[in-house]
This record gives structure tokens, sequence and C-alpha cells, in this order.
């Protein structure tokens, strides 16, 4: 006798809505492959390429608390607005992200990259430049890889010094086709 | 000191005692009541997660807030109401008899005697769900068996 889906998805919902929860997160579909999309109440602190939630759900737990449940009502809005983007007709998120787990010169390097706007490139030593640290650009690639919340914070607008695409923690597939949809290619 | 067990994120807890919870409300409380008795009991797992110290015993300490949830839910019902209809897909085991029968013993001795003859909890993961001690359980346990054969002779 399993639980009927009707009264598991009432208890998640309810769970939300009392505000009793660390981390709500679901998974949706996307252009890019399906996404895990989480968010606290402060804001979205997770985007994962990898739709298996197994090891997602521990880090989240780790870093945000471990009242980490499946709920989609607090993650309507986000997931709105990405299709929206992935739709084309969305160039800016207004959705708030929550990077309050991470390091600070993390923080610093992802806040910064917010402002790089949508269809336009930065490379990694032009953020470091930006952040008044010249010489990190090493440091700033690193903290970009580890970038939580991809897509919404655009960590595929930041390419290398002679414009070509190189790393992306998602494949550089992924990077391609967000640039592409940005007009940020010649193709 | 022990090694403390890592507390797992809360979905992977649920995901992993919601169903033979659900199981066991029904076979408490009937299939209508075992819904809201389910949702109750989630939810006071939700909110006591953050105070767990360790991860041993959480398959009973599932067991024990959804049988404090059951005994709250049957002190408000009205007596007439008591016995439930159990839907006949549901063949009885005989622990579900149990849970009825030890529906009106002190929540403590109650538990112990549903954790131990019905789920085959040993007594000190009994003791841990009811934050006393292996002792304290057997105890609680046998002064419920106890109460229930003064009862029944």
């Amino acid at each position: 006798m399993t639980v009927p889906e009707v009264l598991d998805e009432r208890f998640r919902e309810r769970a939300a809505a009392e505000g009793e929860l660390d981390v709500a997160y679901t998974l949706t579909d996307s252009p890019v492959g399906d996404l895990l999309v989480a968010a606290t109440k402060r804001g979205v602190c997770r985007i994962s390429f990898d739709p298996e939630p197994e090891h997602e759900l521990e880090w989240l737990a780790r870093s945000y608390g471990l009242r980490v449940l499946r709920a989609s009502r607090p993650l309507d809005g986000p997931r709105r607005e990405l299709d929206e983007y992935f739709d084309g007709k969305r160039k800016e998120f207004e959705l708030p992200v929550d990077l309050a787990a991470l390091p600070s010169f993390q923080q610093l390097v992802l806040d910064e990259l917010q402002l790089v706007p949508y269809g336009a490139t930065a490379t990694y030593g032009g953020l470091a430049e930006r952040i008044g640290r010249p010489r990190a650009a090493r440091a700033v690639g690193g903290a970009l890889n580890k970038n939580p919340v991809p897509i919404v914070v655009p960590c595929h607008r930041i390419v290398g010094a002679s414009g070509s695409l190189v790393g992306y923690a998602g494949g550089l597939e992924r990077k391609e086709k967000l640039l592409a949809l940005e007009g940020a290619l010649l193709s | 000191m022990m090694n403390a067990v890592a507390i797992p994120p809360f979905e992977r807890f649920y995901a992993d005692t919601s169903e033979e919870i659900w199981r066991y409300l029904v076979r408490l409380l009937g299939r209508d009541a075992a819904e809201d008795a389910y949702q109750e009991t989630f939810l006071r797992a939700l909110r006591g997660y953050p105070k767990l110290s360790h991860a041993r015993h959480l398959r009973a300490w599932a067991y024990t807030i959804a049988t404090r949830v059951a005994v709250d839910e049957r002190r408000r019902r009205k007596p007439d109401e008591a016995v439930p209809e159990l839907g006949a897909e549901d063949s009885r085991p005989a622990y579900a008899e149990l849970g009825d029968l030890a529906g009106d013993l002190p929540a403590t001795e109650r538990a112990a005697v549903v954790l131990r003859y019905g789920y085959d909890l040993t007594y000190a993961d009994i003791g841990a769900a009811l934050g006393s001690s292996e002792a304290a359980a057997r105890q609680a346990a046998s002064s419920g068996v106890r109460r229930l054969r003064r009862r029944s002779t």
C-alpha cells in the first residue's frame, strides 16, 4: 500500500507553505536538459544540470540546512522566469538568488558577474579587474566553475582571453547553446 | 566518543519512512483519519528534525511520532467512532490488533508495546525513540503488557 500521490503532494506543499523548509527543490526540463532548481526563503540557491538529486541534496543540506524537500510551489516563479528566458522573452532575471552559503571571494565574483548583460561576454581577466583583483584571473575561473546558480548567474558569459569558450561546469555544449540563445555567438 | 551518524537530508528520511508510516497509521486509525495523521506526523518530524543530534534510531523516531499523533487523534474522537473501518484490500496482520488493543494505554507504554511487539524494534531503538534508556523502554513495554493482561482477564 503506497502513499497516495495526492496525500504526498499535499504534505510537501503544506511543509513549504508553513515555512518549515530550509530548501525546496523541483526538477524541470529545459532546452539544455533536465534541471534541478532549488531555493531557500531568500532566493534561488542552486540550479543543477545533473538531474540526479542524490548528491545535490547532500550539498544543499550541508550548505543551507537539513530540511530539504521536493516541493514545486515555491519554485513556480523561478521556473516561469527560466521558461521565459529559454523562449527568448526574458533578458534579465528578477528572481532573487541566495549566495549566502558561499565563501566571500566567490560571492564577490558572482555579484560582479551578474552585471555582465544579456548578449554580452567578458573575459576572466576582465572580471578579475572589475573586482579590483587584476592578477586573480585564475581564482576568478575557480569561483565561476563552482557557481551554484548557472544560467541565472551568467557564468556562461565569461570567455577566454581570445574569445574562445573554454571551460564550463555544465559542459561546453550548454555554454554554446546559452550564448547562441542570447545572440552572443556568431555561428 | 561514538561516531555520530550523519543525519540525511529530510527528503531521504521521508522517502525511506513515508510508506511504512502510512501503512502503520491506516492500521491504527483507518484510512480517513490516517490522512490527517500522516500530514501531522511528518510536519512534526520536520519541526523536530533540526534538533536531532544523530541519525541512529531515525526509523523508530518516526514510529514514535506517528504513535503519538495516533494517540492524540484517538483522544479527540468520540467513543462511538473509536473503531475504524478498514479497507478490505488490507489483510490485517496481528500487530494491527495490537495497535487497537493498546490504544488507551499511557502514551509511552503504548509506543513501547507497539514498537516492540508490532514492529520488532529493539529496546535500544525504542529507548532512543522515546528519549529514555533501553532499560526504561523495556520497563514501559512490560508494564504496558501487564496492564493489557489485567484488562483482558
